[in-house]
This record gives C-alpha cells, sequence and structure tokens, in this order.
C-alpha cells in the first residue's frame, strides 16, 4: 500500500480539496469544527450591545491589533446605532404603538435593517482581511448577540491530515 | 477477516475516482425533511404556525383571559350599545370598537411574541467559559468551587452576572432565568399566566398596551353600563326592573367591578416601572432600592428623567429575536460520516473535540472529510469493530 508509506501524497490529496473550501459556505461549516476566540461583550455602558476592544493573545501570530480593534469598533458603532434612542426611534415607537403595533409585522425595523448591514459589512471583512489569514468572523446575531467569534479554519486542514496519518499507522496499511 | 477487508483498498482507487455506488453512510436517496430550529428548540415553549409564534408551554389562564374580555365585550356590544346609541350618542361603540381591537391585538402580540429568549450557549463557547472559569486570574485554589459570578462596573456601580447552568452562559444584566419556559430572558419582568408567556424585553411595550387598553375599556364598559342602568331605572321603574330588562349587564357589572380595580392597580404599578425603569423582577427583589442593605444603590439604567425613561422603554428601537425560529437545523447524514466514529487509541485534542460536539447530541454540519470519503470510506465502515 504506497500511499501510506508516503503519508505526503495523502496529504496532497488532502490540499488538492483547498478549492472546495475557499467558498466561504463551506468554510463556515469546516470552522465549526476548528478552535475558536470569542469575544465577549462588554457591559459598562449598560445593555447596549457593544463587545469589548481588547486584543485577545490567541490572536497575536494571526492578525494586526490594529485591524482587528478597528473591525469591532465598527460593529459596535453599528449596534450603537442601531440601539440609538433618538427621533427616529421615537417615530418608529409611536407609529407602532398608534397602530397597535401592527406595523411591526409589516415593515422592517430600523434595528433589523442595520442588522443586514453588519451582516454584509461580516461577509466583506471575511473576504477581504479574515479568510487569507485563515480566520472566519462569525455574525454575533448566530450567538444570540452574546460574543463575536474568530474561527481558525487552517487547523482542520491539518488535523484531518494528521488525522489520517495516524489511521495508516495503526491499522499498518 | 479484517486484515483482508483492509487490504481491499486499492490505492488506484484514491488517484482516480471511480464511480462507485454511493456506501452505507450516505443515504442520499432516502429523503430526510429538512427540520426547523424551533422543532429542536431546547426551552419549555410551544410554536405555532410553523415557528412564526411563540408561546409558553403552560398556556395558564389565557383562555380565561381571553374568553372573559370576549364575553363581557360581546354583550356589551349586543345589549348595551343599542339602547347607549338611542339614547346617547354613537360614539359609544365607536370608542368600545377601538379599545377592544387594541387589548386583542396587544393581547394575541405579548402572549405570541419572543419575550427576548436567549439562545443556549453552544458547546465551544460553553467550553470556553469553562476554560475561563476554572483557571481565574490570580490564586487557583482547590479547595472551593470556581466561582460561577461575574462582577462588571455599569454607571459606576457593581453589577454583579451570575452563571445559567441550565443556557451555560453568563446571564447579561437584566436577564433572568424563567423556570416556567425554561429560558433566559433578556430585561426579565415577570411570567404572566394572564397572558401564558414570559414578559421581557421584546414584549413589555405590548403588555403594557395591553394593560393600559384593558384598563380603559373595563373602566368604559363599567362606566357604560352604569349609565345604560341608571336611564333604564328613571322614570320610577328602579334597579330590579333595569335589571330584569337587561340581564347581560348585571353579568358585565360583576366582571368589571371586580377586575377594574386589580386592572388599575397593575397600570399604575408599571407605569411607575416604565417611570423609573425598573423591572417587576428587580421591584420585588429590592435589587436597586437598597433593601438588601446595600448603600448608595441606585437603578444605574435609569436615565434620572421620567421622560427619558419612558420613551426608551416603550419608544425605544425594536430589538431582533435572537432564536432562529425558523431556520433550518444542519443535516444529521454528516453525523454519520464524520471522522468521529473512528476511535483510535492514540486519538489526539482536535479529534476529541469533534467527538465531543458530537456526543453532545448537537447535529454536525458537514465536515471536511467529506471530500475524502471515496478513499476513507472503507475505513469508517470498519472503525468500530
Amino acid at each position: 500500500m504506497s500511499y501510506c508509506h508516503d503519508p505526503l501524497n495523502f496529504k496532497c490529496q488532502i490540499t488538492n480539496s483547498y478549492p472546495h473550501f475557499h467558498n466561504l459556505q463551506e468554510l463556515h461549516h469546516s470552522a465549526s469544527l476548528a478552535t475558536k476566540v470569542f469575544i465577549q461583550r462588554d457591559y459598562s455602558d449598560s445593555t447596549i450591545c457593544k463587545f469589548q476592544t481588547k486584543f485577545p493573545a490567541e490572536l497575536d501570530s494571526r492578525i494586526e491589533r490594529s485591524l482587528f480593534e478597528e473591525t469591532v469598533k465598527t460593529l459596535n458603532c453599528y449596534y450603537g446605532e442601531a440601539e440609538k434612542i433618538g427621533g427616529q426611534s421615537y417615530l418608529e415607537g409611536c407609529l407602532a404603538c398608534a397602530t397597535a403595533y401592527i406595523i411591526f409585522l409589516c415593515m422592517e425595523t430600523r434595528y433589523e435593517k442595520i442588522l443586514k448591514k453588519i451582516s454584509m459589512y461580516i461577509q466583506e471583512q471575511n473576504e477581504k482581511i479574515y479568510a487569507p489569514r485563515g480566520l472566519l468572523l462569525t455574525d454575533p446575531i448566530e450567538r444570540g448577540m452574546r460574543v463575536v467569534s474568530f474561527a481558525n479554519t487552517w487547523d482542520v486542514f491539518l488535523s484531518v491530515g494528521t488525522t489520517l496519518k495516524e489511521l495508516c499507522t495503526i491499522y499498518k496499511l | 477477516m479484517k486484515n483482508h477487508e483492509y487490504q481491499q483498498i486499492d490505492p488506484q482507487a484514491l488517484v482516480t475516482p471511480t464511480p462507485t455506488p454511493p456506501p452505507r453512510p450516505l443515504p442520499e436517496h432516502k429523503p430526510r425533511r429538512a427540520r426547523r430550529r424551533w422543532e429542536v428548540f431546547p426551552g419549555k415553549n410551544r410554536f405555532c404556525c410553523d415557528g412564526r409564534m411563540i408561546a409558553a408551554r403552560q398556556s395558564g389562564v389565557l383562555p380565561l383571559t381571553l374568553g372573559l374580555i370576549l364575553l363581557t365585550s360581546g354583550l356589551f356590544f349586543i345589549f348595551d350599545c343599542p339602547f347607549l346609541v338611542k339614547h346617547l350618542t354613537s360614539c359609544i361603540p365607536a370608542i368600545g370598537g377601538v379599545l377592544f381591537v387594541f387589548v386583542i391585538i396587544s393581547l394575541l402580540q405579548t402572549s405570541f411574541t419572543d419575550p427576548g429568549i436567549l439562545p443556549r450557549a453552544t458547546p465551544e463557547e460553553a467550553a470556553d467559559i469553562e476554560k475561563q472559569i476554572d483557571n481565574p486570574t490570580g490564586s487557583s485554589s482547590s479547595y472551593r468551587p470556581p466561582p460561577r459570578t461575574k462582577e462588571v462596573v455599569i454607571n459606576q456601580q457593581v453589577v454583579k452576572l451570575k452563571y445559567c447552568f441550565t443556557c451555560k452562559i453568563f446571564r447579561p444584566p437584566r436577564t433572568s432565568h424563567c423556570s416556567l419556559c425554561d429560558n433566559c430572558v433578556e430585561r426579565f419582568d415577570h411570567h404572566c399566566p394572564w397572558v401564558g408567556n414570559c414578559v421581557g424585553k421584546r414584549n413589555y411595550r405590548f403588555f403594557y398596551t395591553f394593560i393600559i387598553s384593558l384598563s380603559f375599556l373595563t373602566a368604559f364598559i363599567f362606566g357604560c353600563v352604569t349609565t345604560h342602568l341608571t336611564l333604564r331605572s328613571q322614570g320610577g321603574n328602579g334597579l330590579v326592573f333595569a335589571l330584569q330588562a337587561s340581564p347581560a349587564s348585571a353579568l358585565e357589572l360583576v366582571v368589571c367591578f371586580f377586575s377594574v380595580w386589580s386592572i388599575l392597580g397593575l397600570s399604575g404599578f408599571h407605569t411607575y416601572l416604565v417611570a423609573t425603569n425598573l423591572t417587576t423582577n428587580e421591584d420585588i427583589k429590592g435589587s436597586w432600592s437598597g433593601k438588601s442593605g446595600n448603600e448608595d444603590v441606585g437603578n444605574p439604567y435609569s436615565y434620572n428623567s421620567i421622560i427619558k425613561n419612558c420613551c426608551s422603554v416603550l419608544c425605544g428601537p425594536m430589538p431582533p429575536s435572537l432564536i432562529d425560529r425558523r431556520g433550518f437545523v444542519p443535516s444529521d447524514d454528516s453525523v454519520q460520516t464524520s471522522p468521529v466514529e473512528i476511535e483510535l487509541p492514540a486519538a489526539k485534542n482536535d479529534i476529541n473535540m469533534v467527538g465531543r460536539a458530537v456526543t453532545s447530541g448537537r447535529p454536525l454540519p458537514r465536515p471536511p472529510v467529506i471530500t475524502l470519503q471515496q478513499p476513507a470510506i472503507s475505513i469508517q465502515s470498519h472503525s468500530t469493530a
């Protein structure tokens, strides 16, 4: 069984499948197996949605601090804008109250519009900045707005290669 | 013999993709209905209209609430309105109608809206939090159990965040776990049996509209029925004659009389809560009033202005639902093809991580090894031997 005595050849089989995962959708699925770094919420400004900008040590070698901080600060700005209590939110609230809140069933609220903007921003950041560095940023709305998670996608491929190498060794193929 | 079966793996098959029939673990031709997330929701909730509406599993006395409102209003429109329109003004059924519509719509919205349920932590998140709890900064004492509270400072005040063992998260401020619904709810006010749902961040404004409009409706019906009976008993007829002429009014009178005080009281109480930006839960526990012996505590969430508090609670932006009820659960097929079934004696941490994810019962998304299925399937099918 020549392929096992040359595990590198086998690994090449895996690397050839890299193109399968350059699609962000597939990366998303595979990233759930990888190690993750979670950025928790910052509650110092009461219950508004804000994430900590402290740079985690695990990302030290993977991404520049400035890029990370810019991403988290932009996300915080978006959420701050969504939860801002000002003229537009009062208008929306009063109109909703006057119509017995039926307009919530008919039209998209300001918050929902901003969430769509956030989701597009995250996708853009993933494509331009994080995917080339082997990271995947997940939208906080998928985690109940509790955390921003960075998944390390490169570990997946290494771990799969290691698994198969061990298989060959153990079963003496 | 097993060795024979292993040796059947042809290295040529690895290099050239062979058009072999799909192996056992891939039931592609068996159409499995994709399930929506509400079908696998862990809390004690009931879902209607394919996940569009959510309520508590115990509907409480919601049918009674609806029944009483519909009955009393129905009797009012049928028996009292014609008389009053004839003798007073036709505005009465119009006002009654508007109030009735407000009451019913806000009641249904309170009952069937997600109150602000927080989804439970994913296994990775829970593991991350456990890691942080087990390794606190500072001394590691093996005698004390790891702390399950976290302190944050909000508006120069220390607030303790508790760890929820069911949801495996540190609860955000003002969040509480409802034992009836088995969910953590943001800005938890109380679980209302009359509406059959929790009252929290997302449906508090509907609840407030409901009780205010119900107070108005109850008081309005009470007033109208009293006027009706007074008008009928004029001219020397007496109250008994009036009640005999319109027996439905007697029933309405009784229902309204007994409910108006409690509903008015509740409205007044919640108006106070809205003006001070408090929740029922915080008020009862005395979190910010110094009842628990803390001095110099004030509500850190209050804007110290009645108008601003009211506006932020009632007219603030409507937050989205954090539980994705109508999304689809990732396919369960991938569990069978996952690499975890290969139980290696010298399994490394990364495999264990995947193993833990699968054994926790959550369906895995498609793992990357799927691209290697053609060569690797034979190994997998014999791996459990």
